[in-house]
C-alpha cells in the first residue's frame, strides 16, 4: 500500500512509501516499518502501542487518531501527518512542552489535606467516583487541541485538555480546591474562549469530551 | 565547543512508577533540594502506564502480612531475599492510601472503601486496582503530585548515554537533547536510576517500545554488577499477534484458560489454584498445551482461549473495560461475545541491578528502584500486582537515601575528560555509511531470544544463543548512523538502544547457560528439578571486555526455609 509522509527538516514536503500490508496491520507498524527497512531517519514518537500513553497521536487521512489502533485496513490510501495546532520539530513530532504548561496552570492534582507520615483511607463511594472517572482517563495525546479553532488562534488559550484536567479534580468528592481551580479555568483564556465548535470531543481517542468538560465548568463558574 | 552541564542535587534518570515516587520522596521531606526528573519520553508516556491488573496491599482483616510474604517468597520459588520482602509487604498498604489522598480512582467497595480482587499466587483477595488502567492511574496521580513541588524539575525527552563516576563516587550523567540532538550532561551529587527492564530483548513482549534497559546496560558497562538476568518473566496471557498484555484480572474477575477441545487445562497442572496458579506455573502448562498439539491454530500460529464470555457485559465493563476495547481494536474480538486468543508473552525482567535493600548500588551516591533494579523482592518468579507498589515502596526508600546521601556529599564535577570521551564516543559513527543496520540486528536478536531464552530452555539452545548473540555484537560494531541532523535523531537512538539489548543478551544468555537447575521461571529441560544445594543463590554478572563474569551471592533467608512448591 501507498502511505504518504508529511516529511519535515528544515522544510515540509511529502514523501511517499510502499508498504507492505499484512491483516491485523495498524498505522503505527508501517511507521514502523518505513523507519526499519527503508528511511532510519523517518522520526515519529510511540511507545505503549496500546492506545494509553499518548505518544502517537498524527493526523491521519485529515484527522486526529492514535497511530498505535489505527487498523489499516479501514483505508483504501494513507496520509500521515504531524498534529495541527502544534510546531513541528522533525517529520511527525512536534513541540509538546506548551501543552503541558497549559495542563499544569490548572492546577491538576488534588488539593486537600493528607498526611504522609500516617495515611488515612478516605471514602468514595462508586457513585462519586463515576462523577469523575471519565475525565480522568486523558491520555495526553493533544488530539483535541490540534482541532480546537480557539486553540490555533490564541496561544494563550488553555485548551481542551487543559480544561479536562480541571474538571476532573473539581468533580471529585475528595478534593478542596474547586474555587482556585474554576477561577484560572474562568479567566479569559479558560473556558469562555472555547467557540463550542465541539471538534475536540468529537476526536477524542477516548471519548471523554472535553466540550462538555468546559459545559459544566462555566455553568459552575455562573453560580 | 560548547557544554552543557545542568546542575543539580538528585538526578532521576526514568520518569515511571519509581522515578517518581522517588521525587515525590524527596521532595516531601526537603523542599530546597533540587531534583531533575530526567527521562527519554514525557513522564506519563512512560512503560508504568502499561500495568493494568493492580498493586498487592494488606489491607482488611481477612489478611496479614506474614501472609503477603510467604506468598511472595513461595511465588519467588525461594530466590527473594525475605529481609526485604519483610519490608516491602509492611510499606504496601501506606502508598495504596498515599496515592489514595492524592487523588487515584481506585476502583471502591459500595460502601466506598477501597476494592480489592483476587491475583495468581495470592492467598486472599489482595490486589488494589483502579479498573484495568491501574498503572496509568498511578502514574498520572504522581505525576499530578510532582507538579506542586517547585524544586522538582523535568527534563523530557534525554535519553541517558552515560554516567559519570569518579573515586567511587557519582558525579553526574550524559545525555542527548532529543529536541537538539545536543549533549548535555547533569552535575549531580546522587543518581537514581529508574529506567525500567529490559523486555524489548524478545520480539513477543508486553513491554512498550521505548523500554530498551538503557540504564542497566550503562550501570553494567560502568562496572556495577546485574543481578539474576537469567529470570524473565512470562506472562500467560499476550494477545496475538500483538503482545499486548491482557491482565491476570481477566482470570482473576473469573476468566477460564481453555485448550482446542474446551477443557479447562489449568486442572491438570494447578488443580488447587487452577487459573491463579503464579504466572511461571501458568506460563509453562500454556507451552505444554501448546507443544502437545493442543491449541488453536491461526494465521498467526498456535494460541489459547482465555475465556470471559460468562463473566457477563455488566462486569466486563465495570471491571475490565480496557481489555475490552483492546481485544476490539487490536483482534477484533469482543470478548463479551467470544474467547480472546492469547498466548504467553516475555513481560518482566526479574534481575536488575545489583542493590542491597536500601536501593543502593556499590557505587556510592547511585540508587537504583523499579524493574531495573534488583532488590531482590521477586526472586525467580514475580507475582502479578506486586511490581507496580514495589516502585512505589522502594521508590521513597530510594529518594529517602538519595536525600540522605547529599545532605552529606562533597562536591561533584562533570570532567572534561569525560565530556570529550563521551562526545566522541556518541557522534564518530555519524554521517557515515554502515554495513549494517541496527534494526535488522535487533529483529535477529529478537529471534534469537524467542527461539532459544523462552519458557522451555536447554544447554544446546542457550549455546546456540550465545553464538549468535556474540556473533550479532561483532556485527553491531559496523553499524554508522548515516543521517547528520542531529536533532530527533532516531537513527543513533535505535543504534545505542540495540547496543545496550545486545549486552543485556548475552548476559540474559549466559547466566541461563550457567545455571543448571529449573527455578520460577527459568526452566531447563536438561534440568527440570530445582536443586537449593548448588543453586539457591543470586547471580550477578560483572563488566569485562571478555564478556560478562559470573559471580554467585547467598540469599537472605529469615522465616520461611524452602520447601516444594506447589499449587
Amino acid at each position: 500500500m501507498k502511505i504518504l509522509i508529511r516529511r519535515f527538516d528544515e522544510k515540509s514536503y511529502w514523501q511517499s512509501f510502499e508498504v507492505p500490508v499484512k491483516r491485523g496491520m495498524t498505522v503505527l507498524d508501517a511507521l514502523f516499518y518505513i523507519r526499519e527497512n527503508i528511511d532510519p531517519t523517518f522520526a515519529f514518537r510511540a511507545s505503549c502501542r496500546m492506545g494509553i500513553c499518548g505518544s502517537c497521536a498524527v493526523k491521519i487521512n485529515g484527522k486526529p487518531r492514535l497511530a498505535c489502533e489505527t487498523q489499516i485496513s479501514k483505508f483504501k490510501e494513507i496520509k500521515v501527518e504531524p498534529l495541527d495546532n502544534f510546531r513541528v520539530i522533525r517529520d511527525l513530532v512536534t513541540e509538546f512542552e506548551g501543552f503541558f504548561v497549559k495542563h499544569k496552570k490548572v492546577k491538576p492534582y488534588l488539593i486537600a489535606e493528607a498526611d504522609y507520615e500516617n495515611p488515612v483511607e478516605q471514602l468514595q463511594t462508586p457513585q462519586e467516583l463515576k462523577r469523575y472517572y471519565i475525565f480522568s482517563l486523558c491520555i495526553k495525546c493533544g488530539a483535541c487541541v490540534s482541532v480546537c479553532p480557539a486553540s490555533a488562534t490564541l496561544e494563550g488559550y488553555l485548551g481542551p485538555a487543559a480544561l479536562v484536567a480541571a474538571y476532573r479534580f473539581n468533580a471529585d468528592s475528595r478534593d478542596k480546591g474547586k474555587e482556585e481551580r474554576l477561577k484560572i479555568a474562568s479567566e479569559s483564556i479558560g473556558v469562555w474562549r472555547c467557540h463550542s465548535a465541539m471538534e475536540c470531543s468529537e476526536v477524542c481517542p477516548k471519548q471523554i469530551e472535553p466540550a462538555k468538560a468546559v459545559q459544566l465548568l462555566r455553568r459552575a463558574s455562573l453560580r | 565547543m560548547v557544554v552543557t552541564v545542568i546542575e543539580c542535587d538528585i538526578a532521576i534518570v526514568g520518569a515511571g512508577l519509581a522515578g517518581m515516587r522517588s521525587a515525590v520522596a524527596v521532595a516531601e521531606k526537603n523542599r530546597k533540594v533540587s531534583v531533575a526528573v530526567i527521562a527519554k519520553t514525557y513522564p506519563i508516556r512512560c512503560h508504568s502506564v502499561c500495568a493494568e491488573g493492580g498493586s498487592a496491599a494488606v489491607l482488611r482483616k481477612d489478611d496479614n502480612f506474614d501472609l503477603h510474604a510467604w506468598d511472595t517468597v513461595k511465588g519467588s520459588d525461594f530466590l527473594a531475599d525475605q529481609n526485604a520482602v519483610e519490608y516491602f509487604v509492611r510499606e504496601c498498604p501506606k502508598e495504596i492510601l498515599r496515592l489514595e489522598n492524592w487523588g487515584c480512582p481506585w476502583s471502591r467497595n459500595p460502601d466506598g472503601t477501597i476494592a480489592q480482587r483476587a491475583f495468581g499466587g495470592h492467598s486472599v483477595n489482595r490486589t488494589v486496582f483502579a479498573a484495568d488502567r491501574t498503572g496509568f492511574h498511578e502514574v498520572h496521580t504522581l505525576y499530578e503530585r510532582l507538579l506542586k513541588y517547585d524544586n522538582v524539575e523535568f527534563f523530557s525527552e534525554y535519553f541517558l548515554t552515560n554516567i559519570a563516576i569518579e573515586d567511587g563516587r557519582v558525579q553526574g550523567i550524559a545525555t542527548i537533547r532529543l529536541k537538539t540532538g545536543e549533549l548535555e550532561f547533569f552535575k549531580a551529587k546522587a543518581v537514581i536510576l529508574a529506567t525500567g527492564g529490559a523486555g524489548r530483548l524478545y520480539g513477543f513482549t508486553t513491554y512498550s517500545h521505548q523500554v530498551t534497559g538503557d540504564g542497566m546496560a550503562i550501570a553494567y558497562r560502568c562496572g556495577v554488577p546485574l543481578k539474576d538476568m537469567e529470570f524473565m518473566q512470562f506472562h500467560p496471557t499476550g494477545l496475538v499477534p500483538s503482545g499486548i498484555l491482557m491482565t491476570e484480572a481477566c482470570r482473576g474477575e473469573g476468566g477460564y484458560l481453555r485448550n482446542k477441545d474446551g477443557e479447562r487445562f489449568m486442572k491438570k497442572y494447578a488443580p488447587e489454584k487452577m487459573e491463579l496458579a503464579p504466572r511461571d506455573v501458568v506460563a509453562r502448562a500454556m507451552w505444554r498445551e501448546i507443544m502437545e498439539g493442543r491449541a488453536f491454530e491461526g494465521e498467526h500460529g498456535p494460541y489459547l482461549a482465555l475465556d470471559l464470555t460468562h463473566l457477563g457485559e455488566e462486569k466486563i465493563e465495570e471491571r475490565l473495560p480496557m481489555i475490552r476495547e483492546a481485544a476490539i481494536k487490536f483482534a477484533d474480538v469482543d470478548p463479551v461475545e467470544e474467547p480472546i486468543p492469547v498466548k504467553p508473552v516475555q513481560h518482566y525482567t526479574m534481575g536488575g541491578i545489583h542493590t542491597n535493600e536500601l536501593t543502593e548500588t556499590p557505587v556510592k551516591g547511585l540508587f537504583a528502584v523499579g524493574e531495573c533494579a534488583c532488590v531482590s523482592i521477586h526472586g525467580a518468579n514475580r507475582l502479578g500486582s506486586n511490581s507496580t507498589v514495589e516502585c512505589l515502596v522502594f521508590g521513597k526508600v530510594a529518594g529517602e537515601m538519595a536525600l540522605k546521601y547529599v545532605e552529606n556529599a562533597k562536591e561533584t564535577r562533570i570532567s572534561s575528560e569525560f565530556v570529550k570521551e563521551e562526545e566522541k564516543r556518541l557522534f564518530d559513527r555519524f554521517g557515515k555509511k554502515g554495513e549494517e543496520n541496527p534494526h535488522a540486528i535487533k529483529k535477529e536478536l529478537n529471534e534469537t531470544m524467542d527461539n532459544y531464552l523462552w519458557i522451555f530452555r536447554d544447554e544446546n539452545g542457550l549455546k546456540t544463543a550465545l553464538r549468535k548473540i556474540l556473533d550479532l555484537k561483532e556485527r553491531f560494531a559496523k553499524v554508522a548512523i548515516s543521517d547528520a541532523v542531529r536533532k530527533f535523531n532516531v537513527a543513533l537512538l535505535s543504534t545505542l538502544e540495540v547496543g545496550y539489548l545486545l549486552d543485556l543478551a548475552e548476559i540474559v544468555a549466559m547466566g541461563a547457560l550457567l545455571r543448571t537447575e529449573s527455578r520460577g521461571a527459568h526452566y531447563r529441560l536438561d534440568y527440570p528439578a530445582r536443586n537449593d544445594e548448588k543453586w539457591l543463590v543470586h547471580s550477578l554478572a560483572y563488566y569485562t571486555s571478555e564478556g560478562p563474569r559470573f559471580e554467585y551471592a547467598p540469599v537472605r533467608i529469615t522465616k520461611w526455609k524452602p520447601v516444594e512448591r506447589k499449587y
